[in-house]
This record gives C-alpha cells, sequence and structure tokens, in this order.
C-alpha cells in the first residue's frame, strides 16, 4: 500500500477532560488548605495566597512592596538567612504580586519540608521590613523602572491600563517618585492587615503524604493567630477614562507598539467561556486571524495577538502587537477589518470546528502535572465559582454557534469603542 | 531517572522514545543538527530565516499549522548558534498527524517564493523588535565579535545586519535544506502517553521511505586560545550605563563545564549568592548584577552583566566583579556553600522530571552531543566536582588576558 502523504491521518476528537479536585481541610485559625495529592517525584509545591487591601491612592505600591519585601527579613531572620536557609535544601522561595492577589510560593523537596516550613511560617508571621533592604529595593526598583519605561510595549502597556481601569489597582502606572511613597510603618500596618489565617488560602500540590500534612498543619496552625482587624479586600469601583485614543511618539522609533481593547466580562459572566472561543478566532493561537492576516500574509509584525484580562473587579479585551513603525497605520487598519469582518461575517464552519479542536487540545495539554491542575482550581475557586464551570467551558467550545460569536462580535469587538494606544510612529 | 528506548532507522533517523502515561499528551520533538554556527559569514541568520520557512508548507501539504491545530496539537521551534529544534505537542491520540507533517517537511518543503518574501518580513521585523527598538538589544550584537575571531558564534542566530535576511533566495534555501535537513541529520524524541512498539510503526511508515541524504560534516575553524585583555565602548540611548565582561569557557562537554556551571551558581545563583549579597546588598555598586553561562558544544562564554548604581563610576563597578573573581582564585569555598549549589542541582533535576516536552528536548540534546542517557548522569557530574577544582579553574578562566569588557554608556542628554 502506498503512503497516503496529501491526505491527514484520521484523528479522535477530544471527548472528556479529567481535572483532579483538591482535598480541602480547614485549619482552626481559619486559613483553608487545599490539597491536590499526586506525583511520582518527592516534592511538593505549597502556595500561601492573601487578598489584596483596598487600594490607597495616596500610598498605590503598597500591596506590592510589602508583598517583594516579605523575604527581606523578620524578627528572627535576616534577609540574608532566609535565603542561606532556603537554597541550602535546593528549595525555591518566590514571592508575587498579582492584581488581585499575593503570595508566597515554596518549592521543596518533601525531606526537607521540615527545614524549609519553618521559614515561611517565620515570613508570614514575624516580618519587619528593614530601613535598609526598603531603601535598596526602591533604588533598584526605580533603576529597573527606567529601563521599562523605554521600552514601548510596556509604554503602551501602562497607558492603555489607565485608560481602561482608573485610578485602582489594575490601572496604577507607578512613576520614580511614586516608590518615595512608600514607609516602613505603613508597610508593617498592612501587613499585618493583609497577611493573617482569615485572608489566607494554601494550596499544597505534589506528593502529599500524611506526615507533610502534619507539618503543615503543625506549623501554620498553632502560633498562627488572626489579628483583630479584619483585611479590608475591597476596591474602589473601576472608572473607565472618557478619552479613547492615546498617541505617544517616539520619531526614531523602529517599531509601534499598538494595544487596543474594550472592558469586557470575566469568567463569572455566563458569555465568557464564547468571548474565549471568539478571542481564539481573532488572535487567541497561531492561526488566528489576526496572525494569519497580519504577520503571515502581510509581515507587518513578528506577533500580533488579542487575549481576555478576567480580573475579580474587571475585565479586558485587548488586542497587542509590535509592528514597522513605516507600515502602522495599515496594521491599525487590517485590524478594524478583521473586527468588521468577525461582527459581518459568519465565522466559516471548517474554521470554527478547526478553533474548536484546538481549545480542546489546549485545555487538556494545560494539565500537564498535578501543578497544573491546581492552577486550574485557583481560577475557579478566586472567582468563586465551582469545577461545573469546566464543563460549561467544555460544552460552549463544543457547541457554540458561529450565530452567537457573531452577536457577541457585534457586542464586544466595535473598533470605535476601542481603546487604543500606540506608541511609536503613526 | 528519564527512561527511554532508542532505535535507529535504516535511513539514519535516530529515534527515542520516551513513555510517560501520567500525561494524555504527547510530544513530538527533532532536532536539526544545524545553527547559526554552520552558517556561511556573508549569508548570516539564515538558519533562522530557515526555521521560519519550515512553515511555509511542504511537498504534499499546502498549509502546516491548520491541520494540526484541527486536531489539538500547538507547535513551535527555536534556532541557537548550534542546532534548530522543532516540537510539537498534541493530545497523545492523535501521535500520527504528527508523524505525517513532520516526515513531510523532512521529505521536501514547498519552496513557496511567497512563503520567503513574507517571512524575510517577520523575520526583518523581529530583528528590530528584540535588538534594535529595545535599550541595550543590540548588546550580543557587538560582544560577540569581541570575544570570537575565527568561530562563527562570532555573530548571533538572528545574523549579522538585516541586510543579509533581505538577500536570501530561494536557490540558497533549497541549497541549505539539501545540506542539513535529512534524516542522517536530525534525531527524534516521542514522548508521553505511547508505546515504543507503536513508535516504531510510525517511524517506519512515515520516515522510513525519507532518502538519507547526505551527512554533514562539520569542520568549522575553532577560537585560539585568548591572550589579550579585550575591550569596547559603546554610547547608545538607553537609561543606564551597563557593564558586561566575557570569558572564554569550555565546550558543553568538558569536564570543566560542570566546575564552571557551579562556580556561575556560586556567584549568581538566587538571593544568596555571592554577587547579589554583596554587591547589591552589602555594598550598594549595582542594581543588578548576574554571572551566566552560553553553554555552547563549541567554546562558551563565561558572563557577567551589571548595572552600576547612578554614583558609581565604572571602573568601580568592574574592580567590585574582579575582586570577587579573586576572592574565587584565592580562597576554597567553603563546604557549606559547595554543598548548597549541588543541592540545588539536584532539586532543579527533580524538578525537570515534571515538564515532558523539557524531558523531551534535553534527550535530543544529549543524544546529538553522543548519548541520550548522559541526561541520566548530570547530577552525579555536578556532585562530583571539589572545591579544589572550583578554585584552579577559576585561575585558568578568569585572567585579565582572557577577558572581553564591553561598556554600554548611556547617552547624557543635554
Amino acid at each position: 500500500m502506498t503512503l497516503q502523504r496529501k491526505t491527514a491521518p484520521e484523528f479522535k476528537a477530544i471527548e472528556n477532560i479529567h481535572l483532579i479536585h483538591p482535598e480541602r481541610r480547614e485549619l482552626a485559625n481559619g486559613c483553608n488548605v487545599f490539597c491536590f495529592n499526586s506525583g511520582d517525584q518527592e516534592l511538593v509545591r505549597i502556595e500561601w495566597i492573601f487578598g489584596n487591601l483596598r487600594f490607597k491612592p495616596e500610598s498605590p505600591l503598597l500591596n506590592m512592596a510589602v508583598n517583594s519585601l516579605l523575604t527581606e527579613g523578620t524578627h528572627s531572620l535576616t534577609s540574608a538567612q532566609i535565603s542561606d536557609k532556603i537554597d541550602f535544601y535546593g528549595a525555591f522561595l518566590q514571592v508575587d504580586y498579582g492584581h488581585d492577589s499575593s503570595q508566597v510560593t515554596l518549592y521543596s523537596l518533601n525531606k526537607h519540608l521540615h527545614h524549609t516550613l519553618p521559614v515561611i511560617k517565620d515570613i508570614l508571621t514575624n516580618s519587619i521590613f528593614p530601613e535598609k533592604e526598603l531603601e535598596t529595593f526602591v533604588r533598584n526598583q526605580q533603576q529597573k523602572l527606567q529601563v521599562s519605561l523605554q521600552k514601548n510595549d510596556v509604554m503602551a502597556r501602562r497607558v492603555f491600563n489607565k485608560a481602561l481601569y482608573g485610578d485602582t489597582l489594575y490601572g496604577l502606572s507607578a512613576n520614580l517618585d511614586t516608590y518615595n511613597t512608600l514607609n516602613r510603618s505603613d508597610m508593617q500596618s498592612h501587613f499585618a492587615e493583609m497577611y493573617q489565617p482569615s485572608n489566607c488560602t494554601m494550596i499544597v500540590a505534589g506528593k502529599i503524604e500524611p506526615e507533610t500534612l502534619n507539618l503543615i498543619s503543625n506549623t501554620f496552625d498553632a502560633g498562627w493567630q488572626n489579628t483583630v482587624t479584619k483585611a479590608d479586600t475591597s476596591q474602589p469601583a473601576v472608572i473607565a477614562a472618557s478619552e479613547h485614543f492615546y498617541y505617544n511618539e517616539k520619531p526614531e522609533a523602529l517599531q509601534s507598539a499598538i494595544r487596543m481593547g474594550v472592558p469586557a466580562i470575566n469568567r463569572t459572566h455566563p458569555d465568557f467561556p464564547a468571548l474565549q472561543v471568539l478571542n481564539t478566532v481573532l488572535g487567541g493561537y497561531f492561526g488566528s486571524r489576526l496572525m494569519a492576516n497580519i504577520r503571515e500574509e502581510k509581515g507587518y509584525t513578528y506577533g500580533i495577538g488579542s487575549g481576555m484580562s478576567s480580573l475579580k473587579h474587571g475585565a479586558a479585551l485587548f488586542i497587542a502587537t509590535e509592528v514597522g513603525a513605516d507600515v502602522c497605520k495599515l496594521a491599525v487598519n487590517e485590524i478594524e477589518k478583521e473586527l468588521n469582518s468577525l461582527q459581518n461575517e459568519l465565522i466559516p464552519e471548517a474554521e470554527l470546528s478547526l478553533v474548536r479542536n484546538f481549545l480542546m487540545g489546549s485545555l487538556l495539554g494545560s494539565l500537564e502535572n498535578v501543578f497544573s491542575h491546581a492552577d486550574k482550581f485557583k481560577n475557579l475557586h478566586f472567582a468563586g465559582l465551582d469545577y461545573d464551570y469546566y464543563d460549561r467551558y467544555v460544552n460552549t467550545i463544543k457547541t457554540v454557534t458561529a450565530d452567537r460569536l457573531q452577536e457577541l462580535a457585534k457586542q464586544y469587538l466595535n473598533f470605535d469603542q476601542f481603546y487604543k494606544v500606540i506608541v511609536g510612529k503613526y | 531517572m528519564v527512561k527511554f528506548n532508542r532505535f535507529t532507522l535504516d535511513n539514519g533517523l535516530r529515534v527515542i522514545v520516551h513513555e510517560d502515561d501520567t500525561t494524555p499528551m504527547a510530544v513530538l520533538n527533532i532536532l536539526y543538527d544545524v545553527g547559526a554556527r554552520d552558517e556561511d559569514p556573508d549569508q548570516t541568520g539564515f538558519a533562522h530565516l530557515f526555521e521560519h520557512l519550515m512553515f511555509g508548507g511542504s511537498v504534499n501539504i499546502p498549509d502546516y499549522d491548520q491541520p494540526l491545530q484541527r486536531v489539538g496539537g500547538e507547535n513551535n521551534a527555536f534556532t541557537s548558534n548550534d542546532i534548530t529544534n522543532y516540537y510539537i505537542t498534541l493530545p497523545a491520540s492523535n501521535i500520527e498527524t504528527a508523524f505525517w507533517l513532520e516526515s513531510d517537511r523532512m521529505l521536501s518543503l514547498a519552496f513557496s517564493e511567497k512563503s520567503l518574501e513574507v517571512q524575510r518580513n517577520v523575520v526583518i521585523e523581529e530583528f528590530k523588535q528584540r535588538y534594535l527598538n529595545q535599550p541595550y538589544g543590540d548588546v550580543w550584537l557587538k560582544l560577540r565579535p569581541l570575544v570570537y575571531k575565527k568561530h562563527p558564534y562570532q555573530w548571533a542566530t538572528i545574523g549579522k545586519e538585516i541586510k543579509h535576511i533581505e538577500d536570501a533566495k530561494i536557490e540558497d534555501v533549497k541549497a541549505f535544506f539539501k545540506k542539513h535537513y535529512n534524516p542522517q541529520n536530525a534525531v527524534m524524541v516521542v514522548g508521553g502517553d505511547v508505546k515504543t512498539e507503536d513508535i516504531k510503526l510510525l517511524a517506519e511508515k512515515w520516515f522510513g521511505p525519507i532518502p538519507s541524504g547526505e551527512k554533514y560534516h562539520r569542520n568549522l575553524p575553532q577560537e585560539p586560545v585568548q591572550h589579550d585583555e579585550r575591550r569596547l565602548t559603546v554610547t547608545g540611548k538607553v537609561p543606564l550605563d551597563d557593564v558586561y565582561i566575557a570569558f572564554q569557557m569550555g565546550a558543553r562537554l568538558d569536564d570543566s563545564y560542570y566546575i564552571a556551571e557551579l562556580m556561575s551558581d556560586i556567584l549568581s545563583r538566587g538571593s544568596s549568592s555571592r554577587l547579589y549579597r554583596n554587591l547589591v546588598k552589602e555594598k550598594p555598586i549595582f542594581s543588578e548584577v548576574h554571572a551566566y553561562m552560553t553553554g555552547s558544544m563549541d567554546k562558551g562564554m563565561f558572563v557577567f552583566e551589571g548595572k552600576p548604581l547612578e554614583n558609581i563610576s565604572i571602573e568601580n563597578a568592574e574592580a567590585a566583579i574582579w575582586a570577587e573573581l579573586e576572592r574565587l582564585k584565592t580562597e576554597l569555598v567553603p563546604e557549606d556553600e559547595l554543598t548548597k549549589v549541588q543541592n540545588k542541582i539536584e532539586s532543579t533535576m527533580i524538578f525537570s522530571e515534571m515538564a515532558l516536552l523539557d524531558k523531551a528536548m534535553n534527550l535530543a540534546s544529549f543524544e546529538l552531543m553522543g548519548d541520550a542517557d548522559m541526561l541520566n548522569h548530570e547530577t552525579e557530574k555536578y556532585l562530583a566536582v571539589t572545591k579544589e577544582q572550583i578554585k584552579e579553574l577559576s585561575n585558568q578562566m578568569f585572567r585579565k588576558d582572557n577577558s572581553s569588557t564591553m561598556i554600554y554608556l548611556a547617552e547624557k542628554t543635554v
């Protein structure tokens, strides 16, 4: 039999996605612990996730700075001692500040947990934000910021977020001076209010043995108490700007950064999965309309894509790219054409079925290991959703119609309503 | 421990199978033994441009991406100075689609003029985005020729200049394909929820009929030992001064590579490392400072990079780095500190076993260097390094006359 090289082999559609559900425990101090037990390797990832406190316009960097400086000293350990202990046991400790929450993450081999966990406990209960470390942090952040401000894509993102989200944690674009608002005493009170068990969710993923759980309970229950003040995690209302067009001219730019989009819906909205399908068609994968036209057909850019950000108090659908400065106007015109075409014409069935299969493959592929299962859970948990969400998501991918997607395009993909930011030449 | 099975087709294609049933996915990774080092000095950036053209349709399949996306797969590729690597991840039940696509483009490309024209533009935009329109983006375009005088590592994978990319012709593309893209010059790794017997059948079916082609025998000018202190100062529109000091070091398979990697960890891995602790925290000299290695298959680079604080002179910044090197040259590393970096290597290896694609790429890369099983002996090589070896290598490597210093000065605005 001769080989049929012109014909694609048979393939199977993905029917079901199996997600590992966590076991939930609650410590006596109110901290919720979610455990994902699986894996052949003798290691574990533990996350301590805290809701950010209410945005303070007079000290806008507090949430970020307190999180960043958690590893910089406690009543009993200096910054150097903390890193020595963690590094010596081959563990990884990181702090991450996000728009809605901030977290501490520990990656550790199980055999070293009894050495590494007490360090985290110390950080979460005894951090002191030493003056010298704060100075170092501010100095280095200010230097890094000077470099970032020279990058067109970074500038475009800052201007875009400010326009969409206004005076909130999401819209913040710090200047060099903003760092001078930080002081130890604000940070200490912020720390005391935010980093307490009732504002903490722990997520444990990896090889979890009874001994692992005992260690966690013993370390993070006894001796970790709530303070009197409950953490205020409410946020000011998001108010988008009235101005929709921003042009920051850079006469010597070789490329222009373009970022444009609209306020949209977050994961809790019933239309979110369908809008994700539409977003994928537009700019969410390599074969998307934007990539096919603006990179693969016209060669205006190295890459263009669209995405959705789903935040607790806001959401956006946006397009981002960097294009040759001489073709910036042409690229913007092509983006407009692609948006209009999704509003005016039905997505052909062949394209839609490809996107359905692609999204299912992507979902399956995103479940690489036990950490990924924990990450899927976080998407749900912090949006107040349960696992039914993924059933709805899968169902929408498989069944959403071209008509429905056209309706959504008419609702969300109006070029005239887009916020548009251009940094470079136009 | 990453287990695998291995076989070679009659046409010379080396195949490795890593069975991992903890995932419903599969990976098909093909490494071609060609990188920017194999380019003509007047036609640089070609290996990378060629990588883009591999997605422009093959002899029997006009569109590479769509059929893969249709079965729930994704793909990408990268080019380095040493190799070009292509990978697909997809649901394991659809693995045959990956064989169909990859075997057809190993058989022959469509060589479309339109694809060449568009990808030349895309790569030129990539050149601008990553190397020209970024603060400090052109550092590697300038530092490489300072360190390498003979070896083709003197140019970056993107190429020396945009003109080389503009000038690429379809005949060059065809010749490059013939020379480098055939079964003898490739290593394929299939990993994930697959069985070796099935992969054998699929490999025979799809890759077996491809002619073996000509074996490419690499014969590159080797870089002579450096005996002169080199220095370059450039001024540009960047916000801060930046200091780079590069040293020639051993190739990836040299015993000295493992010693050097531990040295770079001692100096620069994590916040307990010497450079961070001493030169960012204790004595505030830099806002950031790092040490790292290029890990090249031929003679590599051990690089220091630091942005001095605004009140620190370039001379003092350089002197501070040299003082740390002097310490490595004169004092033995304390036992605890060596154990620390070795522990970190050990745990990193264990963590990396959780990522299927990483495992597949590593197997391919070690197989190319001689034996995929070397992956499973990496940790022990690091654990065997002694503090005496670190001191000895520091003395050999961190010499002024083995250094290339590049200073990037911020243009003062009037």
